[in-house]
């Protein structure tokens, strides 16, 4: 990486932007080149105090009241429905535009020429979010990284967790249907404190991250391929879910499948 | 069938939950490239009615992005109407005025709390001597904390673009700013 690129793309990487691969490279640019690396602590610096200050100003009661006035009454609906689902809803297409709108814009000069901007970024908060679990999941297979607590009892798992998050993650044991409970471990991601609860199939390992989520909405499992690993995202009962693992994407559904289904035999039983 | 956003009650409501939580930044935003309070109130209230108007049209994803863009253009006609108006002055001593007034309470008030209204209050200036389009996307990023892809929707321009006037704008502040801290030696 050159400097000049680096010094476009350390903005995208103060800005989180990047996706885990490309702020690594520049990451590596800036440890062996102390032009950048200067030029990077001055702008976070200049950031943290644009943070500590208040730039944002609040909208007077009275414009408030004026628009309120002006927009006509609606009916209240008894209880808010859950909005028809406001980002994320088609992530594939908007990347897509991403890269159109990256080539026609031809006013680009010097960025244009490095052709890097559009495939470095992440799309939005969804894919940055996986893309460190994905990196957990690989931190996790660090030699004494995996496990927190070594059990593949649930019941010891489980009350493991109590105090140490702010959820108490569901730990079910799958080993019947061939998905061996071997423990749980504190993790971080998105620089909060998550649960992993930790799985075997064969050889392969599956991370199980569990993160409170405000929405208590359920969302459907997705699958997605970051890095080479499979993740099977979905949401229930204010949780997150991530399975993260090598084994094949069929593998990873199943396991799903077969948690949720066990999570919901535990809830009506 | 064309359905009036302004007769269906159903849809006002929607938009009501929708748009009106973003009021503040939205008003952020107009205080930032109209530079006035009053002028912003207005437009953000022109902002609102329009929004609302058009909100049939809305397909997302993001609510934020989309009142922006409608607020950037009702500020391009109020740009028009100034450019053809009477030289106007604006008053930056009133928008200053209704700031916390920080001299008179400095026996009151923590030194970090002191320190960080002057530093809101530099800041403020510097963000507003920054030109076009630098500044609007310097505040879409830092004070709107809008995402790049959400920038490039909200003002219409390819994402590269976005990081490059974003990589502008820093550099610009950062020289004001350290002229500034100069200054104050």
């Amino acid at each position: 990486m050159t400097c000049d690129d680096a010094k476009i793309l350390l903005h995208a990487l103060i800005d989180g932007e990047l996706d885990a691969g490309h702020a690594r490279d520049v990451e590596a640019h800036i440890a062996t080149c102390p032009s950048c690396a200067a030029e990077l602590a001055a702008y976070r610096q200049m950031r943290e105090a644009m943070g500590k200050a208040n730039l944002r100003f609040t909208a007077p009661a009275s414009l408030r009241q004026r628009i309120d006035a002006a927009l006509p009454k609606g009916t209240p609906k008894p209880a808010p429905a859950p909005a028809p689902l406001p980002a994320n809803v088609t992530p594939l297409a908007s990347r897509r535009s991403v890269l159109r709108g990256f080539a026609m814009g031809s006013a680009l000069s010097a960025l244009a020429a490095t052709g890097l901007v559009a495939v470095v970024l992440r799309n939005d908060d969804q894919q940055l979010i996986e893309s460190e679990i994905v990196s957990a999941h690989l931190r996790s297979l660090q030699p004494g990284h995996l496990i927190d607590v070594v059990s593949t009892d649930q019941h010891t798992v489980k009350p493991w967790f109590n105090g140490k998050l702010d959820v108490s993650p569901p730990v079910i044991d799958l080993t019947a249907q061939g998905f061996t409970l071997i423990g749980g471990r504190l993790d971080y991601v998105d620089a909060r404190a998550i649960g992993a609860v930790v799985y075997k199939r064969r050889a392969h390992v599956i991370n199980l991250f569990v993160a409170q989520t405000s929405s208590t909405a359920r969302k459907p499992a997705k699958i997605e391929t970051i890095q080479g690993f499979n993740i099977r995202r979905w949401s229930d009962r204010g949780l997150n879910y991530w399975a993260v693992s090598d084994v094949g994407a069929d593998e990873l559904a199943e396991f799903g499948d077969k948690f949720e289904a066990a999570v919901q035999a535990s809830k009506e039983g | 069938m064309p359905v009036n956003t302004e007769d269906d009650p159903e849809r006002a409501q929607r938009f009501r939950e929708a748009a009106l939580p973003h009021l503040d930044d939205v008003y952020t935003l107009a205080r930032y490239l109209l530079r006035d309070a009053t002028d912003a109130e207005d437009a953000v209230q022109e902002c609102y009615l329009r929004a609302l108007k058009h909100f049939h049209t809305y397909r997302g994803p993001a609510m934020k992005p989309w009142l922006f863009a409608i607020l950037r253009n009702v500020c391009r006609a109020e740009y028009a109407r100034r450019a053809s108006a009477p030289a106007t002055v604006i008053d930056d001593a009133a928008e200053g005025a209704e700031q916390t007034p920080m001299w008179h309470e400095e026996q009151q008030t923590p030194e970090a709390e002191l320190l960080r209204e002057r530093d809101a209050s530099v800041i403020r200036r510097l963000v507003d001597t920054l030109a076009e389009p630098f500044k609007e996307t310097f505040v879409l990023r830092e004070i709107n904390n809008l995402s790049y892809r959400e920038i490039a929707d909200a003002v219409g321009a390819p994402v590269g673009t976005v990081m490059s006037r974003l990589a502008r704008a820093r550099a610009m502040l950062r020289s004001a700013w350290l002229a500034e801290q100069e200054q104050a030696k």
